[in-house]
């Protein structure tokens, strides 16, 4: 009869303890503004982890509090407790309880996942490319920019590629995270549904300024997104006629810090990953089979265009990706900026 | 454990002042003298300071003990070092390559990996850990006895005692939670603000890295303390199986710290504990002296364990069948089966790291037909299932100590022995949900949520079986027993943490953010951290003859544990919104500056506690008063002999005749001395 009472208090606490935790969790709100298709399947998910996690920890700590307050040791008390060495029903309830529970979840988590990626019959294709420590997006239009624009309620298919090293495509809006390799296309599928700024933040350490390797996302209406599609198409088109005709070593500049070059090339004369671009133009490049080659404008387009084709000396093998992306105008905008740094 | 003379130990200061000046003008000398000018910011000259701490170190323990034990081996690695490297040079010079690199410290970075080796070797004889088994190459007798009462050399040498080896292994620990908790304090106090004030990126990454390995290394050797002191005397045991082996065990431990530490005085690496390729293979030589650690460390947890295993095995007292061990012991079987044979993956993935970069083996270089997915397969085969090395002995503390201050036996027995093992064997089963969102074989995420999230059934276990300890008991709450409740609460929201992780589609949001940084220093907290003191202060009297002092245990653990779980409940909290793991600086538009500021007050607040816990040791190991008795009332035999153990510890092999945990049943005992 008393223990009938404690397990009746017991189990109207454990109701109240999970209740108010899962209340209280929730009225602190713990996900961010959701911005895609694919974060109500997960925060659906998420919303039952929590409410099992107030209910197993009000499970766990009520009966432990409870009897830390009820089962103290009394003054003067040298007495042991109550010889209770087990009990096989109990053991076999709680391992069979949670075992049915996770067999659930694991039903309910394949599922989800099922949403989370399930493919669009149209989707929105753009190529996105992660390095040391930048996005740049590539549009099959023809043209790259900074920035992510996406159509609003279309679901985009970015394909990912890294050219360095590891690197984690999360927007934290979106819920979806994926990894970046070299040398491999990751995939990436997010249906955006709400119009707004976002960011892109880098989730895999990938050297020294990791932490600022964060570029902005705009979702953005249909007819806005069409519109802006066009601009830099034409825009892209006028740069590259205007750089065929008249390289501008400002725009050269730009494609340096913009597309990566500037992660293994420095403009002081300092060795990194590769050679220092600091006197390139016009010197005598020494290569890695013991000859060497004029530094002029069809040395410096072949290893844009192919690097492996004339190795540096001091330098490896197969260490720069391919930038054969890049157009004619483009090439000569850089070899423009080159011709600039002159010792 | 005889104090040291207050004249030696004043000199050792002294040495300790004099070498760090020294090594630190010496640093920056070279620095002056290298790059030709004089490093203004001193501050972050981190080559200068490593050179004195290192000096600063032999200096101290010189003045402690003079050149013998830890301070030969130390010698013996700088030279072993050096010389190493010099003798790879040497090879390079016949075959014309370049010799030295001002951008590699000198030496060339192969010279120095080979130079790191070797020094480590060079301690290992040094130190005198390989006297023994030279000798009997030689035929030459040895000494199988050790001194009746350990005196304070002994402590800083190689002694064969498991007693003595169990304290060293544990205040090695301690030190390397100091400087691994430094660290933490350091990149936290960057962390406080939005902005990037008080270290460089370099910097910042190099200490977060290191962060993480220098614990897992502390709390790797807090086990072994923990285990090497107490399994032989749980089981009636004279010393482990091969007491010369588990003084090896111990001592590569201590070059392989060096080595870990020094990669911070070799230009730091960026990647994280993980070491990550391909990021790993450019970061600068300190990544290599990283790896190198890791790899000599790996010695320390294979031949620890085989011993454990080994000595359960075949040194139990008669009677003592496996379900009539103390729990604890079950907990140490289980923790040393993974660390027998899952510590090898690691060091295959280090190592084949390191080739491609010395040798230029391309085994993760894409461009090569390598794959950088490999090495996250390698490196998480061990590096999930040791996360229940950590915490498996840390649960069998809770389960050993329970029933001493419920006096009531441990709930299901049975159950929590085999819950051990039945984590340790699923624990092998999971490692790739560390790879949700790698890019690896994308049907492969649901078989490894199904395992992983079966881990929460063992686990679960223990806790209603803990609870059920409680349940009618007659609970006293000192000190242990509260690092043991609070360890309950702790590893509780740790575990919960965790199958949010385990569904895919939502560790898709919570993969590499502060939600995963929260969970896990719970689960190592609750799993680790607070048993482990939970066991320091209760078996302290049974090292020392002393009790630690129970004010001051209140404080520390009223200080730490609220702290502790505004810290990584905040963690969780700003990692939900968007604060990625591993950043120096985060977005100010974020809003998370006054979250971050409580973070870091509370991990000084934790600071502040641990340090309150080393006055309390400083303070009862110089204060006279003596406690030799069963201090806990407890039934285990360690506590019915004399404290502090005698030095063959039983002077008869006792009898198991009962139960281990039947409190409340009138008449029984466990062991018949």
């Amino acid at each position: 009869m008393q223990n009938m009472r404690h397990y009746v208090l017991m189990a109207v606490l454990v109701v109240v303890v999970a209740a108010l935790t899962y209340l209280g969790l929730n009225a602190l709100g713990l996900m961010p503004v959701a911005a895609a298709a694919q974060a109500s399947p997960i925060d659906w998910l998420f919303d039952l982890q929590v409410k099992l996690i107030a209910f197993f920890f009000a499970l766990i700590m009520v009966p432990m509090f409870y009897s830390l307050v009820l089962f103290r040791r009394k003054k003067g008390d040298s007495t042991d407790g109550e010889h209770i060495e087990g009990h096989t029903g109990l053991e076999v309830t709680w391992t069979v309880m949670p075992l049915v529970i996770v067999i659930a979840l694991g039903l309910i988590g394949a599922d989800n996942l099922a949403k989370v990626r399930a493919p669009a019959a149209q989707v929105e294709e753009i190529k996105v490319v992660g390095f040391q420590w930048s996005w740049r997006f590539e549009y099959p239009q023809g043209f790259v920019s900074n920035t992510l624009y996406l159509p609003v309620n279309r679901q985009a298919l970015l394909l990912m590629e890294s050219a360095d090293v590891l690197h984690s495509f999360w927007v934290p809006e979106f819920r979806v995270k994926q990894d970046l390799m070299p040398g491999r296309i990751t995939e990436y599928r997010i249906t955006p549904t709400l119009i707004g700024d976002y960011k892109v933040r880098c989730a895999e350490i990938c050297g020294a300024s990791h932490a600022y390797m964060e570029s902005p996302i705009k979702v953005v209406s249909q007819e806005e997104y069409d519109t802006w599609v066009k601009e830099q198409t034409a825009l892209a088109e006028a740069e590259a006629i205007a750089a065929l005709a008249n390289p501008d070593p400002k725009r050269g500049e730009k494609l340096y810090n913009e597309s990566g070059c500037k992660a293994c090339h420095s403009l002081d004369g300092s060795k990194g990953i590769g050679p220092s671009w600091l006197g390139l133009y016009g010197s005598q490049v020494a290569l890695a089979d013991g000859s060497s080659v004029l530094g002029d404008d069809a040395y410096i387009t072949e290893s844009i265009r192919n690097p492996n084709a004339k190795v540096h000396l001091g330098f490896p093998q197969n260490a720069m990706p391919n930038f054969s992306y890049l157009k004619d105008g483009q090439i000569a905008d850089l070899i423009a900026f080159i011709k600039t740094l002159t010792k | 454990m005889k104090q040291a003379s207050s004249g030696s130990f004043s000199r050792a200061m002294l040495f300790l002042l004099v070498g760090t000046a020294l090594g630190t003008a010496l640093g920056v000398l070279a620095h002056v003298l290298t790059s030709g000018e004089f490093q203004t910011a001193f501050l972050t000259d981190v080559p200068s300071w490593m050179l004195g701490f290192l000096l600063g170190t032999l200096g101290f323990f010189y003045g402690l003990i003079g050149y013998t034990g830890i301070v030969r081996g130390l010698v013996f690695q700088v030279l072993g070092t050096l010389g190493g490297a010099a003798f790879v040079t040497l090879i390079r010079a016949l075959l014309g390559m370049e010799l030295f690199n001002t951008g590699t410290f000198g030496f060339t970075e192969p010279a120095w990996v080979f130079g790191g080796l070797a020094g480590a070797i060079a301690f290992m004889a040094g130190v005198g850990a390989l006297t023994d088994w030279w000798k009997y190459a030689l035929g030459e007798p040895v000494h199988d006895h050790h001194p009746e009462e350990a005196t304070l050399k002994d402590y800083f040498g190689v002694s064969l005692d498991h007693k003595v080896i169990g304290i060293q292994y544990t205040a090695t620990s301690l030190l390397m939670l100091s400087v691994g908790g430094l660290f933490a304090l350091i990149f936290r106090l960057e962390l406080a603000q939005a902005g990037l004030d008080v270290i460089s990126l370099n910097l910042y990454n190099t200490l977060m890295s290191l962060h993480g390995m220098v614990m897992i290394v502390s709390i790797l050797l807090g086990i072994a303390g923990v285990i090497n002191y107490l399994v032989p005397l749980l089981i009636g045991a004279k010393d482990m199986a091969f007491p010369r082996m588990n003084a090896f065990s111990y001592w590569i431990s201590i070059p392989a710290a060096v080595l870990l530490l020094s990669s911070l005085g070799f230009g730091g690496f960026d990647t994280g504990w993980t070491g990550y390729p391909p990021l790993s293979t450019r970061a600068p030589l300190g990544m290599q002296m990283f790896y190198l650690g890791v790899w000599v460390a790996g010695w320390s947890s294979i031949l620890g364990a085989l011993n454990l295993i080994v000595t359960v095995l075949r040194m139990r007292a008669r009677g003592m069948n496996a379900f009539r061990m103390p729990i604890f012991v079950w907990a140490a079987i289980a923790t040393s089966i993974i660390s027998l044979t899952a510590t090898q993956m690691i060091g295959l993935a280090f190592q084949l790291a390191m080739f491609q970069r010395l040798l230029g083996m391309p085994f993760f270089d894409v461009a090569k037909g390598g794959n950088p997915i490999l090495f996250q397969h390698l490196f998480w085969f061990y590096s999930h299932p040791v996360v229940y090395v950590f915490i498996l002995p840390g649960l069998g503390v809770i389960s050993e100590l329970l029933p001493v201050f419920a006096r009531k036996p441990l709930f299901g027995y049975r159950w929590i022995a085999l819950s051990s093992i039945g984590i340790a064997l699923v624990g092998f089963l999971v490692w790739a949900h560390h790879m949700f969102t790698s890019g690896m074989n994308e049907y492969l995420r649901v078989p490894f949520m199904y395992s992983t999230l079966l881990v929460a059934i063992p686990t679960g276990v223990k806790f209603f079986s803990w609870v059920a300890t409680l349940w009618k008991g007659k609970i006293e709450t000192p000190t242990p027993m509260l690092f043991i409740l609070g360890g309950i609460v702790v590893f509780l929201l740790g575990g919960l943490s965790g199958p949010p992780n385990a569904t895919v589609s939502t560790d898709l949001h919570l993969h590499d953010t502060y939600f995963i940084v929260g969970h896990f220093h719970d689960t190592m907290f609750g799993g680790y951290i607070f048993p482990f003191f939970a066991a320091l202060y209760y078996w302290f009297p049974k090292a020392t003859g002393k009790r630690l002092n129970e004010t001051l245990g209140k404080w520390h653990f009223w200080l730490m544990t609220p702290s502790f779980l505004v810290l990584t409940l905040f963690m969780m909290r700003v990692g939900l919104l968007g604060m990625r793991r591993r950043i120096a600086d985060y977005d100010p538009a974020l809003n998370f500056d006054w979250w971050q500021f409580a973070m870091t007050i509370s991990a000084y607040l934790i600071a502040t506690a641990v340090l309150i816990f080393f006055y309390n040791v400083y303070k009862t190991l110089k204060s006279p008063q003596t406690e030799t008795g069963n201090v806990w009332n407890s039934r285990s035999p360690e506590w019915q002999v004399a404290s502090p153990m005698p030095a063959h510890n039983y002077d008869r092999e006792f009898e198991v005749v009962g139960e281990p945990y039947d409190y409340g049943l009138a008449g029984s005992t466990y062991v018949k001395m």
